[in-house]
């Protein structure tokens, strides 16, 4: 295992610390979710069976706006 | 929908790969380094480095947390674990070898040696089977340190102790830093570390050593736009420290992690395998929770241990000094079947990262 890896995954249910969360493959897995404020429906950073984030697809949009805008400067 | 935090998109990379050619055309070569493994691992699996100027070389800091862990903490598990206390740990830890031998060959020789997912896993085993000894071998750096901290701070059951080997990465880059001959001129800094400390702690190396230093994410368009953006600061003359990540990155990071953190561990001095003593660059319990210390319930000594074994150079690939193709034993001597140093053990080492994807020099 990669030990600083995390991968998003999509917030199912949250009873207290314990959510159970979507990887996106359709098989829910339980994770601790101490570190993080969060809702069914958000985003989380997983590592090592811990959430260490909340990620929305709105910042990941904002990136690849930020991307395109940097882009379009430099060829400007 | 899971896929939307993925940048792969080819036309934007083109782009980006388009802008990073024509600025470098301004510079002399330039060496930029990362420290971390995940981004080692994005920048191989994608062939990043083909896509990139000769005069531009990312290299691969000290970003392993298993490759780093010296000798003589393996040295300890396996000593417990000979002794009839249940090692878990993780599964990259289970070949890297100690001064003698790896926890794998104890656990051949009969130890009980079991791999987690995390430290949850440990703690429910430990409340599951509590007429047996329990030890968790906590390695990783700041994004793993917080849930061993969480597990602590509730005073998990009494069969369950730990083995605290978290490292701090600032410190590390600092000493990389400061290799006068490593001749660095800007940082990678790993995006998932920064997830818990935020940027703050970074700020010293554009302040104080007149280093770009991006905190990057772990897509190849993430690693792409982090080089182009050390590029930018360094043609325009203007060293500051910037945030590629900011989906994931938060200025001040995890706040709760980091006071969880500060609660259970104090800050030390540390060995790392390869690189030394490096100040303030570990976390230990702090006196409250001592009583969780394998250390003290055990009444381990660590003696010094064999960090490199005769012949292995990890401790120039881990600084990024040399390529693991320019080491003798790669893939001789040494491969992920048969591993010689901790650098072809761990899947998140520089030379298992190469021979897995091999045709990269």
């Amino acid at each position: 295992m990669a030990m600083c890896l995390a991968i998003p995954a999509k917030v199912v249910d949250v009873k207290g610390d314990s959510a159970r969360v979507d990887f996106g493959e359709g098989v829910l897995r339980e994770v601790n979710v101490a570190l993080v404020d969060v809702e069914v429906g958000n985003y989380v950073l997983v590592h090592a069976g811990y959430a260490i984030e909340v990620i929305s697809e709105e910042e990941a949009q904002e990136t690849l706006r930020l991307w395109n805008e940097i882009l379009e400067a430099a060829e400007a | 929908m899971v896929e939307n935090f993925r940048f792969r998109d080819a036309v934007l990379a083109k782009r980006v790969v388009k802008k990073i050619n024509k600025i470098a055309l301004k510079e002399d070569n330039i060496k930029i380094c990362h420290v971390c493994g995940t981004h080692e691992w994005t920048i191989t699996h994608f062939g990043l480095r083909s896509l990139l100027p000769d005069n531009v070389e990312v290299i691969a800091g000290p970003g392993c947390p298993v490759c780093i862990v010296p000798a003589s903490e393996i040295d300890e598990a396996i000593q417990l674990a000979l002794k009839g206390v249940v090692i878990t740990c993780f599964g990259d830890v289970l070949r890297v070898p100690g001064s003698k031998m790896s926890l794998l060959d104890a656990k051949a020789e009969g130890a009980d040696i079991r791999v987690v997912y995390g430290i949850g896993d440990a703690v429910k085993m430990a409340e599951k089977n509590v007429d047996k000894e329990f030890v968790f071998f906590a390695i990783g750096f700041e994004t793993t340190a917080p849930s061993t901290a969480i597990e602590v701070m509730k005073k998990p059951a009494e069969n369950l102790s730990f083995l605290v080997s978290h490292r701090i990465i600032p410190p590390a880059m600092k000493l990389l830093v400061e290799m006068k001959d490593l001749s660095l001129n800007g940082f990678i800094a790993p995006g998932h570390v920064s997830t818990i400390i935020g940027v703050k702690p970074y700020r010293i190396f554009p302040e104080l050593y007149h280093m770009p230093t991006v905190v990057t994410g772990f897509e190849p368009l993430d690693v792409l736009f982090g080089v182009y953006m050390i590029l930018k600061q360094l043609n325009e003359g203007k060293p500051r420290l910037e945030n590629e990540y900011i989906r994931a990155v938060r200025e001040e990071g995890n706040v709760k992690a980091r006071q969880l953190m500060r609660k259970v561990f104090e800050v030390v001095d540390s060995n790392w395998r390869g690189l030394g003593v490096i100040p303030s660059s570990a976390f230990k319990l702090r006196e409250e929770y001592e009583s969780f210390d394998a250390h003290l319930r055990y009444c381990l000594k660590a003696k010094e241990g064999v960090d490199i074994q005769p012949g292995c150079k990890c401790h120039l690939i881990i600084i990024g000094k040399i390529k693991p193709t320019e080491c003798s034993l790669f893939m001789k001597a040494c491969t992920p079947q048969k591993p010689v140093g901790p650098c072809m053990v761990s899947s998140e080492g520089t030379c298992h990262i190469w021979a897995k994807v091999s045709k990269v020099a």
